[in-house]
C-alpha cells in the first residue's frame, strides 16, 4: 500500500528540510504527497512552516535538504517561472496598472500564445468566474470578492499543473469568505485541478479540503480527511487546534484492551480510549468534544459520570453553551442542544454530566492547558 | 502648609522681577548713550573695534558702542527704516557706490567735512587731507582697498610685473581667476590692448570699445576661472588651480603673510575702491555720533586700523604713521595698496561711468561669457 | 402599516426651529475649522501669494516715471517721437519743474536708475540735472537744459522718456526674451547676437536640469530599489545616510566637489597616479557645465530617492512573485510589472528635482564657470546687484509659467493624482 501510494503521488515532498539561518529548522524532515486532482490544505498557526512549504513548492524558497517532485520530475533546480504552477496570493497580487483582461492575458503572453487564442482563453476564464463584463476594468475598480475571483481565474487561465493558494480569503469579510469557499471548491471539482491551499482558519480547511495537513513547529502533526481529523485527532495539538475541545489531564492507572483508566486531578477515575499514551503511570490528557457530553444522564448509561457545577450559561439559539466546573477544571464546556425537553439550568446548580469512553481520547500530555 | 510654600515662592518671584526691572532702568540711566555702528563683521569689524571703538569707550565711559554686522544689506534696511520712521542705526560703514546712492536718496546726512572732522596731523584741513576720496558730500572715507592680482611665485618663469602679464599665456601658461563681472576686467583688457589709461573710460563707453575689450579677454577666455566670492582666488591659488588671480588685496595679504602661501602681489593697475562712514538721517544720537566720527577718523586712528588689516588709510597724513601688524609684528606699510611702491599705476573705481553703463555692459559681458 | 414620514417642523426645547439651531451649530463648527487653518492660510497668503502677486506686478510696473515726472509725462503726450524735432518748450519746462521737485524729494536719481535700464547714460543725466536745475529759473528752459548737458538736446533721450512714460510696460518681458523695442518707431526686433543672453540661458537651464533629473533617476532608482528591498530596520539607517548631505551646508557640499573635481584635485591626481591620463591631460571637470551637473546631481539626489523609495516600499513583493509564478522571466516581471508601478515615484521625483534644479543658483555660480550658469543666476544678479527688480521679476514669471505648464502637461499625461511625494 505504501509503495503503491508513492507512484500515485503527483506532488511529493521527500525528506525536505528548510532553514534560513543554518540553526533553526523551520521545516523538519517533511514527507508529504498529494494526488492528482486533490484539494490538499496545509493548516496551522502562523510560524508553523506551512507557508514556507508552499513557497518551496512555488520555487520562491529553496529546500536546504530533500527533494520536491512534481508530476514525476524533481523540480528542485527548476526556476519558479518554469514550473507552471499557478498561485493565488493573500492580497490577490493583481497588477494595478493593467486591466482585468491584461492581467489574465499576462501568463499567456509570456508563453507566446497567439493573440486570438489569448482573447478566447481570457474570455473563457472570465466567464468561468462569472465576471465576463469586467474585462476592461482595472483591479481597483472591483470589490474584494471580484478581485479574488480574478486572481483565481488568472492562476487557472494558463492551465497550470497545480494551483497554490496562500490564505487567499484572508482579506475578505466572513460572509464573502464563506461564499468564496464554496465557489473555489466548486471550481476545483469542475476543473479537477490539483490545489494546495494554505490557511490558518480551520473551518475553511474543513469546508474545502479532501485532506488536511496540520502543521506545527515545522512538522506535520496529522494528515487526514476533515472528518477523521475532527473525530479522531491523533495528538493533543490536533485535538486542540481543530474544533472546540475539553481537556482533562491525569495519569494512566490501568490499560485494558480498548479502554484505559485515567486518574484525573481530583481523584476521579475516568474511562477513555487509549490513543497516544506511554503506558501505565504516564501523564495523559483526555480530549472530549463539548457536544458529546450529556447533562443529567440516566444513572448508569455512561461509563463516565461525574458531578459538575454550572458556572455560566450562554444562549446561542441552536444550542446552549454551558461552562462548568468538572473534576476541578473550571473551563469545561458542554453544548446542550436546544431541544424541547432540555434541562432547565441556572448558574450555581449542581448537575451530573456523563459521556462515553469512546468519546474520551487519551492523548499525549501537553503543557499548554 | 503647601499653600504657605507657594505663597513664599510667589513673593520671591515678584521681588526678583521688581529688582531686575529697577536694575535694568538704572543700568540704562548709567550707560547713558548706546551707539549702533553697522559694519561688515569678521576681521574688518574687529579692526574697527580695536582701533576706534575700544579707545573711544575708554575715554568716554558714558558711551557704549554696539556692533551690527548687516552692512551688506544697508541700502535696503535704511530705506525700510526711513519708511517706518524709526531709524535705529547711528553710523553705517558703506562702500562708496552705496554711500553715493544713499546720499542721493536722502537716506544719509550730508556732512561739512572741514568742520565736522579733525584736521590732519600735519595741519591740513580734512578736505585737503582726504582729497579726492571724498566722493560724496555724505561720505567720510575710511579705508582704501584695492582689487589686485596675486600669483604663484613657484609656478612662473619670472616674477609678474605688469597686469598685461595676465594676458600673456605664452610666458605665463596656466589658468587665471577673474571676477565674474565686467568691472575692472574690461579696464585691464583695454590697457593691455594699448589704450592709454587716461582714455580707458572714453573707449569703454563706446560699442567698439566694449568689443575691443572683449576681444582682448577672448585671448585668455578658455584659461579663466570666474570667481564670485572674494575667498575663491586665494583658495584657487593655494590649490594650484590657477597661476594668477584677482581679488581684494586684504585677502591676498592673509594668504601671503598669515597662511604663508607661495604667492606674490602684482600691484600693477590695481583698482582702488573706498569704504567709509555715512550717518543715517534721523539718528537719535546725532551729536554723540558726530563726536565719535571726529575721533574715529583722525589721523592716528586711521593709521591704527592698519595694525589689524591691510587696507590703507584714506588720509594722506596717516600714511607715515602706519606701524606694524598687531600679531605678526611685520611692518604694514609695504602691504598697503596706497604705499607709493605699490601705487605707481592705479585706477580709481569710476562710480559715474559704471552707474551709467553697468546695466548695458553687464549684459554684453554675460552674453560674451555664455558664448 | 408603515407611515410615510410627514414634513413636520421640529423645535428645540427653547422653541427655536431645530433646522435653524442645527445650521447654527454647523456654522460654529465650520468657523472653528476655519480658525484652525487660518494661521496656515495667513502664512500662505503673506509668504506665497502676496510675493507672487508682487512679482507679477513688478514685472510690468512702470509707475515710477509718472510719479516722479508727472508734468513731463502729461505734456510729452502731444509730442510725436517720429518727428525729427525735439519736444517743444513746454515739455522742457515741465521737465525742469519735475526735476526740481524730485531733487527736493531726493528722487531724481531713482528715475535715472530706472531709465538707465533701458538706455545707458540716464543715471548720470538725471544726477547731473539734479545739481544744475536750481540755476534754471526762467525761460527758455529748452536752451538752458541743453546747455547744462547736451544729451538733453538728443532726440533719442526724449524718445526713451516718451516710450516709458506709461504706467505699465512690457519692456521687461521683451528684455527677458532678448528683444528690444526701437525707441523711434516702436517696432520690436531681436538684440544683436553679442548682446543676446536670456534665451540662451533659458535653454541651457532646461537642458542641464533635464540632464540632472535624468542622472538622479539613473543613480537613484537602483539605490531606492535596494532600500525598499532590505528590512525596514536597515533601510531606516540607510535612509539617514541618504539624508546626511542635508545636515551639511550647501556651500560645504559644493566646495567639496571643487576639491574633488578641480584640475589639481583628487580625481585628476588619482587618474594620473593610475596612468589613465598624463600631467598635461588633466580633465576640466569643474567651472563648466560638467561641474554644475555633477554637484547638482549629488545635491538633488535625495529628492529623487525619497519619493521613489516611498513608492517602492508600497509595492507588494507579491506582484513580482505573481508575475514569475505566471511564467514571466524575472527580468520581464521587473520590467512589465514592477517598473510601471514605480511610475508615480519617478514622476514625483523627476518633477521635484527638475523644479528645484531650474531654481538653483548658488551651486551653478560656484562651480558652473561660464558654461554652467543658469537663468536663476541672472535673476539673483538683478535682484541683489543691479537692483533691476522689474527684469528679475519678468524672468521669474517666465520660469514660473514654464513650471506651471510642465505641471499641466504632467497632469495631462500621467495624472497629478498619480504622483506620490513621500
Amino acid at each position: 500500500m505504501a509503495n503503491n501510494h508513492k507512484s500515485e503521488a503527483y506532488v511529493s515532498f521527500q525528506n525536505v528540510q528548510k532553514t534560513y539561518d543554518g540553526e533553526i529548522l523551520v521545516v523538519k524532515d517533511l514527507n508529504l504527497d498529494a494526488e492528482r486532482g486533490e484539494f490538499l490544505t496545509m493548516l496551522g498557526p502562523s510560524g508553523s512552516g506551512k507557508t514556507t512549504v508552499l513557497l518551496m513548492l512555488a520555487g520562491f524558497e529553496t529546500a536546504t535538504h530533500g527533494e520536491i517532485i512534481l508530476d514525476g520530475t524533481s523540480i528542485n533546480n527548476v526556476p519558479p517561472h518554469k514550473r507552471h504552477i499557478g498561485m493565488v496570493f493573500q492580497n490577490y497580487a493583481l497588477f494595478p496598472h493593467l486591466t482585468v483582461n491584461e492581467n489574465l492575458a499576462f501568463p499567456l503572453q509570456v508563453r507566446k500564445i497567439p493573440k486570438s487564442e489569448i482573447e478566447e482563453r481570457v474570455a473563457n476564464a472570465l466567464d468561468m468566474v462569472q465576471l465576463g463584463e469586467f474585462g476592461s476594468r482595472r483591479p481597483m475598480q472591483l470589490s474584494g470578492g471580484q478581485q479574488q475571483r480574478i486572481a483565481v481565474a488568472r492562476a487557472l487561465v494558463f492551465e497550470p499543473k497545480i494551483v497554490l493558494m496562500d490564505e487567499p480569503l484572508g482579506a475578505l469579510d466572513k460572509q464573502l469568505r464563506e461564499q468564496m469557499q464554496y465557489e473555489i471548491k466548486e471550481l476545483h471539482e469542475k476543473l479537477e485541478v490539483t490545489i494546495v491551499y494554505v490557511t490558518h482558519d480551520q473551518s475553511e480547511a474543513l469546508t474545502m479540503s479532501n485532506r488536511i495537513a496540520v502543521f506545527d513547529d515545522g512538522v506535520i502533526q496529522q494528515l487526514a480527511a476533515p472528518n477523521v481529523l475532527y473525530e479522531e485527532p491523533e495528538n493533543a495539538f490536533v485535538a486542540q487546534f481543530i474544533g472546540e475541545n475539553n481537556t482533562l489531564s491525569g495519569q494512566v492507572s490501568s490499560i485494558d484492551k480498548d479502554t484505559c483508566t485515567v486518574k484525573v486531578g481530583d481523584g476521579e477515575s475516568l474511562q477513555a480510549l487509549p490513543i497516544k499514551i506511554d503506558g501505565v503511570g504516564s501523564n495523559t490528557m483526555i480530549s472530549l468534544r463539548p457536544e458529546r457530553v450529556v447533562v443529567n444522564p440516566e444513572s448508569g448509561t455512561y461509563p463516565n459520570e461525574v458531578s459538575a457545577e454550572i458556572k455560566e450559561l450562554i444562549y446561542l439559539g441552536d444550542h446552549i453553551r454551558s461552562r462548568m466546573n468538572v473534576c476541578g477544571h473550571d473551563d469545561f464546556i458542554v453544548k446542550i442542544p436546544n431541544s424541547a425537553n432540555h434541562a432547565q439550568l441556572k448558574p450555581g446548580n449542581s448537575v451530573k454530566v456523563g459521556w462515553m469512553a469512546e468519546d474520551a481520547r487519551a492523548l499525549d500530555a501537553l503543557e499548554t492547558t | 502648609m503647601y499653600e504657605g510654600e507657594s505663597m513664599k515662592t510667589f513673593v520671591r518671584v515678584i521681588t526678583i522681577s521688581v529688582v531686575m526691572t529697577m536694575a535694568s532702568f538704572l543700568g540704562q540711566a548709567l550707560a547713558a548713550t548706546e551707539l549702533v555702528v553697522v559694519s561688515w563683521g569678521g576681521a574688518y569689524t574687529a579692526s574697527q573695534q580695536n582701533a576706534y571703538h575700544a579707545p573711544y569707550m575708554k575715554k568716554n565711559p558714558g558711551i557704549k558702542i554696539i556692533n551690527d554686522d548687516s552692512a551688506g544689506s544697508a541700502v535696503a534696511k535704511l530705506r525700510a527704516m526711513k519708511q517706518a520712521g524709526n531709524t535705529t542705526w547711528d553710523l553705517v560703514d558703506a562702500v562708496a557706490s552705496d554711500a553715493m546712492r544713499l546720499c542721493d536718496e536722502g537716506l544719509v546726512d550730508e556732512i561739512d567735512h572741514n568742520s565736522a572732522l579733525a584736521n590732519g596731523a600735519d595741519g591740513s584741513t580734512a578736505t585737503e587731507d582726504f582729497g579726492d576720496f571724498i566722493v560724496s558730500p555724505c561720505f567720510v572715507p575710511q579705508i582704501v582697498y584695492s582689487t589686485a592680482f596675486g600669483y604663484r611665485k613657484d609656478k612662473v618663469s619670472r616674477p609678474m610685473t605688469s597686469v598685461c602679464d595676465v594676458f600673456d599665456l605664452k610666458t605665463f601658461p596656466g589658468k587665471r581667476s577673474l571676477e565674474k563681472k565686467p568691472i575692472n576686467n574690461m579696464e585691464w583688457a583695454l590697457i593691455c590692448d594699448g589704450v592709454s589709461p587716461s582714455k580707458v573710460y572714453d573707449v569703454l563707453g563706446t560699442d567698439a570699445g566694449q568689443k575691443r575689450a572683449l576681444a582682448k579677454l577672448d585671448t585668455i577666455k578658455s584659461n579663466v576661472v570666474w570667481w564670485t566670492a572674494g575667498a575663491q582666488t586665494p583658495q584657487l591659488l593655494a590649490d594650484g588651480e590657477v597661476v594668477v588671480g584677482s581679488t581684494y588685496n586684504g585677502r591676498l595679504f592673509k594668504a601671503i603673510e598669515v597662511d604663508k602661501q607661495p604667492i606674490a602681489m602684482l600691484w600693477d593697475w590695481q583698482v582702488f575702491d573706498l569704504d567709509g562712514w555715512v550717518v543715517p538721517s534721523g539718528t537719535k544720537n546725532k551729536a554723540e555720533v558726530m563726536k565719535y566720527l571726529r575721533f574715529a577718523t583722525d589721523t592716528q586712528r586711521l593709521a591704527d586700523q592698519a595694525k589689524w588689516i591691510s587696507y590703507g588709510p584714506t588720509r594722506a597724513s596717516s600714511a607715515p604713521l602706519v606701524g606694524n601688524h598687531a600679531d605678526l609684528g611685520i611692518p604694514m606699510a609695504p602691504h598697503m595698496p596706497t604705499d607709493p611702491n605699490n601705487a605707481k599705476t592705479t585706477l580709481l573705481y569710476n562710480y559715474e561711468f559704471w552707474a551709467d553703463n553697468r546695466d548695458e555692459i553687464d549684459q554684453t559681458f554675460n552674453a560674451w561669457l555664455a558664448k | 402599516m408603515i407611515k410615510t414620514p410627514e414634513k413636520i417642523e421640529l423645535f428645540t426645547a427653547d422653541g427655536v426651529p431645530l433646522k435653524l439651531s442645527l445650521a447654527r451649530v454647523q456654522r460654529r463648527s465650520k468657523m472653528v475649522a476655519f480658525l484652525m487653518v487660518s494661521p496656515l492660510l495667513l502664512f500662505m497668503v503673506f509668504a506665497f501669494l502676496v510675493p507672487i502677486a508682487d512679482m507679477l506686478l513688478l514685472s510690468v510696473d512702470n509707475s515710477i516715471v509718472e510719479r516722479i515726472l508727472p508734468k513731463t509725462v502729461k505734456s510729452i503726450k502731444y509730442w510725436d517721437p517720429h518727428d525729427d524735432k525735439l519736444p517743444d518748450e513746454a515739455v522742457f519746462a515741465a521737465m525742469v519743474e519735475d526735476i526740481k521737485k524730485a531733487k527736493k524729494a531726493r528722487e531724481h536719481t531713482k528715475i535715472g536708475t530706472r531709465l538707465n535700464y533701458e538706455s545707458s547714460g540716464f543715471a548720470s543725466l538725471f544726477r547731473k540735472a539734479g545739481r544744475k536745475v536750481k540755476k534754471i529759473n526762467e525761460p527758455p528752459y529748452k536752451k538752458a537744459l541743453i546747455k547744462s548737458d547736451k544729451r538733453w538736446g538728443d532726440i533719442q533721450t526724449w524718445r526713451v522718456i516718451k516710450q516709458f512714460s506709461s504706467g505699465y510696460t512690457g519692456g521687461y518681458y521683451l528684455a527677458a526674451f532678448d528683444l528690444k523695442r526701437d525707441f523711434a518707431d516702436g517696432s520690436v526686433s531681436s538684440l544683436p547676437e553679442e548682446d543676446s543672453i536670456y534665451l540662451k540661458l533659458f535653454l541651457r537651464t532646461i537642458l542641464l536640469s533635464t540632464t540632472i533629473t535624468f542622472l538622479t533617476l539613473i543613480i537613484g532608482f537602483p539605490l531606492s530599489y535596494m532600500l525598499a528591498k532590505v528590512p525596514t530596520r536597515i533601510s531606516n539607517i540607510l535612509i539617514i545616510f541618504v539624508l546626511l548631505p542635508f545636515w551639511t551646508s550647501l556651500l560645504v557640499r559644493t566646495t567639496s566637489w571643487i576639491a574633488l573635481l578641480q584640475q589639481e584635485g583628487v580625481i585628476n591626481d588619482f587618474l594620473i597616479l593610475v596612468g589613465i591620463i598624463n600631467e598635461d591631460g588633466r580633465l576640466a571637470m569643474i567651472h563648466n557645465a560638467t561641474g554644475t551637473v555633477v554637484a547638482m546631481t549629488h545635491i538633488l539626489l535625495p529628492f529623487m530617492i525619497l519619493p521613489l523609495f516611498s513608492v517602492m516600499k508600497t509595492i507588494p513583493k507579491s506582484y513580482v512573485r505573481a508575475a514569475i509564478s505566471l511564467g514571466a522571466h524575472p527580468w520581464i516581471a521587473f520590467w512589465k510589472i514592477y517598473f510601471p508601478n514605480t511610475a508615480p515615484g519617478i514622476g514625483a521625483g523627476s518633477i521635484l528635482v527638475f523644479i528645484l534644479a531650474i531654481g538653483y543658483y548658488i551651486t551653478p555660480a560656484l562651480v558652473g564657470g561660464s558654461s554652467g550658469t543658469f537663468i536663476s543666476n541672472r535673476i539673483a544678479y538683478h535682484m541683489s546687484s543691479s537692483l533691476n527688480w522689474g527684469l528679475g521679476s519678468a524672468i521669474g514669471v517666465i520660469l514660473l509659467l514654464f513650471v506651471v505648464l510642465l505641471f499641466l502637461l504632467y497632469d495631462k499625461i500621467v495624472g497629478i493624482n498619480n504622483m506620490k511625494l513621500g
